[in-house]
């Protein structure tokens, strides 16, 4: 299944999860300061896992980083 | 001092937000410096409480976290906005900002263009409403405009966060009676955010009354981050204590200390 993550067009197996979608993005799940967008709806961290993926979804990951 | 004077006097030196209390009247934004290392010396020698962050895509090639030394500092996290030019995408920034860092606190920030970097005055309050409606604590980066500021204030948000001129510029406060203005009608905390340059510029914030400055680039650019962290604490302190000592009113002509009275005729 092909869907877009972070802008750029990624191949993952059909089964995925948001959380492997966040795996394959770089982040660690685990820590604070990650956050992840579905099609445009922020999706809390303890639903990730249970987040199937469908083919040609929009997954934003984004973490903390410095800023004023 | 009697315990009931040390309470007050303790009452005065904090900053209230939001139902929170802190120590330091100083909010810091990371963005800017040269390192991470010099960023965690810069904070601590600024004495703040809170530090500004924010969210980007993940980037997997990048090293160390800000949170790293946010953590290690005990600071608490207030997450911004930043870049985002519309109601929506801020509102989906703050969501997924609570997400992230465990907060519903959130530096509104709603820019109008890239040049000037000044808020979008229609869209800030458009944000600033839902996002107190969903329960977020709303810290707005606004314009020094009274009106406006009131409209935010009437929208929920827990302090407004006038700029004294524009972000990075270092210009300092340039409408100085407009930030009174705001103080004088504001219910809620008044911070200076943006534009401060040096020393000096923090100082005013507070002699007009600002409960509180918020600064990144004046300290993160100085060509001494920490000696110029450590200036701006003293500065904040400086002109808080002093707007609480009343200072004398400016006069045309001078008013002489020493009495004329038994002056010897020589």
């Amino acid at each position: 299944m092909r869907v877009a993550l972070n802008g750029e067009p990624v191949e993952l197996p059909d089964e995925a999860s948001l959380a492997d979608a966040v795996a394959a993005a770089g982040a660690d799940p685990k820590r604070r300061g990650v956050a992840a967008a579905l099609d445009g709806e922020v999706v809390p961290k303890a639903d990730w896992a249970g987040r199937a993926l469908r083919e040609g979804q929009d997954v934003e990951v984004v973490r903390a980083v410095q800023g004023g | 001092m009697g315990s009931e004077e040390l309470a007050q006097d303790r009452a005065a030196a904090a900053l209230e937000i939001g139902g929170r209390t802190f120590g330091s009247r100083l909010i810091v934004g990371t963005g800017g410096f040269r390192s991470l290392e010099v960023m965690e010396r810069a904070l601590e020698a600024t004495g703040t409480e809170m530090v500004t962050v924010a969210l980007r895509r993940v980037d997997p090639l990048s090293q160390g976290s800000v949170l790293d030394v946010v953590d290690r500092l005990g600071l608490r996290c207030l997450p911004n906005t930043a870049g985002c030019y519309t109601a929506r995408d801020a509102i989906q920034t703050a969501k997924l900002a609570r997400e992230a860092f465990e907060t519903d606190w959130i530096k509104l920030e709603v820019i109008g263009d890239d040049r000037t970097l000044l808020p979008d005055a229609v869209e800030l309050v458009d944000a600033a409403e839902t996002l107190a409606a969903d329960g977020f604590t709303v810290l707005p980066y606004t314009n020094d405009d009274p009106i406006l500021a009131a409209r935010l204030e009437a929208a929920g948000c827990a302090a407004v966060m006038p700029l004294g001129s524009p972000i990075g510029s270092g210009a300092g406060i340039r409408n100085p009676y407009n930030v009174r203005i705001i103080v004088e009608n504001a219910g809620v905390p008044v911070i200076l955010d943006a534009g401060i340059g040096t020393a000096s510029d923090a100082t005013l914030a507070m002699e007009l009354g600002c409960s509180g400055v918020l600064l990144a680039s004046s300290v993160s650019r100085a060509k001494d981050p920490v000696a110029m962290a450590s200036a701006m604490r003293k500065a904040v302190e400086a002109g808080h204590a002093a707007r609480a000592a009343g200072r004398i009113p400016r006069r045309l002509h001078a008013e002489a200390s020493t009495p004329d009275e038994g002056l010897p005729e020589l």
